[in-house]
């Protein structure tokens, strides 16, 4: 009974807060620009829905981060902007996200062609079996970049943007799988950088990190959101806190608040942020 | 009352004995025909052309030869096809009730027994398409008995790389082609080669489909086309042992039967060789 009267509570919260979806974004908010924008996103595996109405605005050069408890939907929202969700059968969305003026779930969409502008880091560390040097070359050889020298600069600009350059450059031709889980971390991070996103998703990217490893990737994403989009899934608070410019939390599928992340950390609008920040949620 | 340690005991010993009864028996097997099968081997018995009437002046060298014509075939046949169709179950189909249906009956068909596709490949190969008995119906027939394996093997070699490598490839704006050629295939090469290998060393150990396709006992010459009929060793070594009537047939088996074992142990070396090299770059 309780459960359920919890969650009706809920949705109407919810639906108060989609109605005041624009009221609450602060006046910071409005004078972005917007790089991405989900309209509407409803998403299912099989029968079980994930989000649900979901309406977000990511800002250009901003680092948004997107937290809330395990199973919220945070990742299942962070692949739906590559659509790496696609490659899950079972799954069905609905709703528009809007990237570049155009709706991404358009069937004529060049899905490649998203995943080259969007790029994307994974929870745990997955270099390639191949070694330093193909990792990061991986993704100009799938681009049909032919030109070696083009290849080694770009390869070496990208290694040194994810702050790896000075620690392997002397060893590219080794396996990847040598490398610490940090500096794996980071040859993902370059790999990404290589094919030059416009958006770099990562996906609770230091989860698997001890914090002097989190600290680099830190530093690294703050001075890389200069020339790109970033989104992050964090499980960290204090990470999204550090590093973030907007902060957007979810629970069961829905957006209970977003906004400025100081604000949202010092001075959060509703309860159940309040809760989960000050961690009494459960 | 049994405490954990004599327990632990007992099972370790349970699995030692086991372990080397297995490895013993098998042991035992090969030192026996090697001790039997040694004496008649000499260069003449190794590339003499065979002599129906008195064994002992001729050789097995067209047995030899069919029977790596018959490896030869069978490879060509079977790798690209069971390859591709692993490739295909197992990256490109959707995952439903008819790929779920399709991949147990492949499983199935893995096990159906040798001497049904010789009969299939008879009524199929033989009669049907005109092949006659022939290296070409053989090598046929027994492809379609070593597809099943291959493709189970290959199907299990491309699900062991792990998904996030997949997935890092698509992130990166691979196509399903891109990744696999440049991914999945490359890590899952040696599992791959090991299946489909051991598929064709059992294939061409097989003795009573051949009988029905085209494995002649006495031949007098090399088969100079895939439309001519072939010797085997199988064959030939089933026939000296059952149905010869020379003194020296039993002997003349034995000696066959060494000749197999080494023919095949040489192939699965060359491939376990090819592996480790393999193996040696690659690291996770």
């Amino acid at each position: 009974m309780n459960e359920k009267m919890n969650e009706k509570m809920n949705e109407k919260m919810n639906e108060k807060m989609n109605e005041k979806m624009n009221e609450k974004m602060n006046e910071k908010m409005n004078e972005e620009d917007i790089k991405i924008e989900f309209k509407c996103i409803n998403f299912w595996y099989n029968s079980k829905q994930i989000l649900a109405d979901v309406n977000l605005k990511i800002f250009s050069n901003k680092i948004t981060a997107l937290i809330g408890p395990s199973g919220c939907g945070k990742s299942t929202l962070l692949r739906c902007i590559n659509r790496m969700n696609d490659l899950i059968s079972i799954s069905k969305i609905r709703g528009k996200i809007v990237y570049n003026q155009k709706n991404i779930y358009e069937e004529d969409t060049d899905v490649i062609g998203l995943r080259k502008k969007i790029g994307m880091v994974f929870q745990k560390p997955n270099p390639f079996p191949m070694s330093i040097f193909e990792n990061v070359a991986y993704g100009l050889r799938i681009h049909n970049i032919k030109d070696e020298n083009k290849i080694k600069q770009i390869v070496k600009e990208s290694l040194e943007k994810a702050d790896l350059w000075e620690e392997v450059k002397d060893r590219l031709n080794v396996s990847a799988f040598r490398l610490s889980g940090g500096q794996q971390q980071r040859l993902c991070i370059a790999r990404a950088l290589a094919v030059n996103p416009d958006v770099l998703l990562l996906d609770e990217p230091c989860s698997a990190l001890d914090p002097l490893a989190t600290t680099k990737i830190e530093c690294l994403l703050k001075r890389l959101k200069d020339e790109r989009t970033i989104v992050i899934v964090t499980h960290n608070m204090h990470q999204a806190r550090r590093i973030s410019d907007y902060t957007c939390y979810l629970l069961n599928g829905r957006i209970i608040e977003y906004s400025d992340t100081a604000e949202m950390f010092d001075n959060p609008k509703n309860k159940l942020t309040k809760d989960y920040i000050n961690g009494e949620f459960g | 009352m049994v405490n954990e340690l004599s327990k632990q005991n007992i099972y370790f010993i349970f699995f030692r004995t086991a372990a080397f009864l297995s490895v013993g028996v098998l042991l035992f097997i090969l030192l026996y025909v090697f001790k039997e099968g040694v004496g008649v081997i000499n260069l003449k018995f190794l590339v003499g052309m065979w002599s129906q009437g008195d064994i002992t002046r001729g050789g097995i060298f067209p047995a030899i030869i069919g029977t790596i014509f018959l490896a030869i075939g069978v490879s060509v046949i079977s790798i690209p096809l069971g390859v591709s169709t692993a490739v295909y179950l197992s990256e490109y189909a959707k995952e439903n009730l008819f790929t779920r249906t399709i991949k147990l009956a492949i499983r199935n068909l893995a096990g159906v027994p040798s001497i049904v596709y010789g009969i299939f490949g008879l009524a199929f190969f033989v009669l049907l398409l005109n092949l006659g008995g022939s290296l070409i119906a053989a090598s046929l027939t027994l492809g379609c008995m070593t597809l099943p394996w291959i493709i189970t093997a290959s199907e299990e070699a491309l699900k062991s790389v792990p998904y996030s490598f997949r997935e890092g490839s698509y992130a990166l704006g691979a196509t399903k082609w891109q990744t696999v050629k440049r991914n999945v295939l490359p890590n899952s090469f040696s599992g791959i080669l090991t299946g489909s290998i051991l598929g064709i060393s059992r294939a061409v150990g097989e003795t009573s489909p051949i009988i029905l396709v085209g494995a002649t006992f006495f031949m007098g010459y090399l088969p100079s086309s895939p439309f001519d009929k072939f010797m085997a060793l199988p064959y030939h070594l089933f026939i000296l042992a059952t149905q010869h009537s020379s003194p020296y047939a039993r002997e003349y088996a034995l000696g066959t039967a060494l000749v197999l074992i080494v023919l095949v142990f040489i192939f699965n070396s060359g491939v376990f060789v090819l592996r480790y090299k393999l193996r040696k770059k690659k690291e996770w």
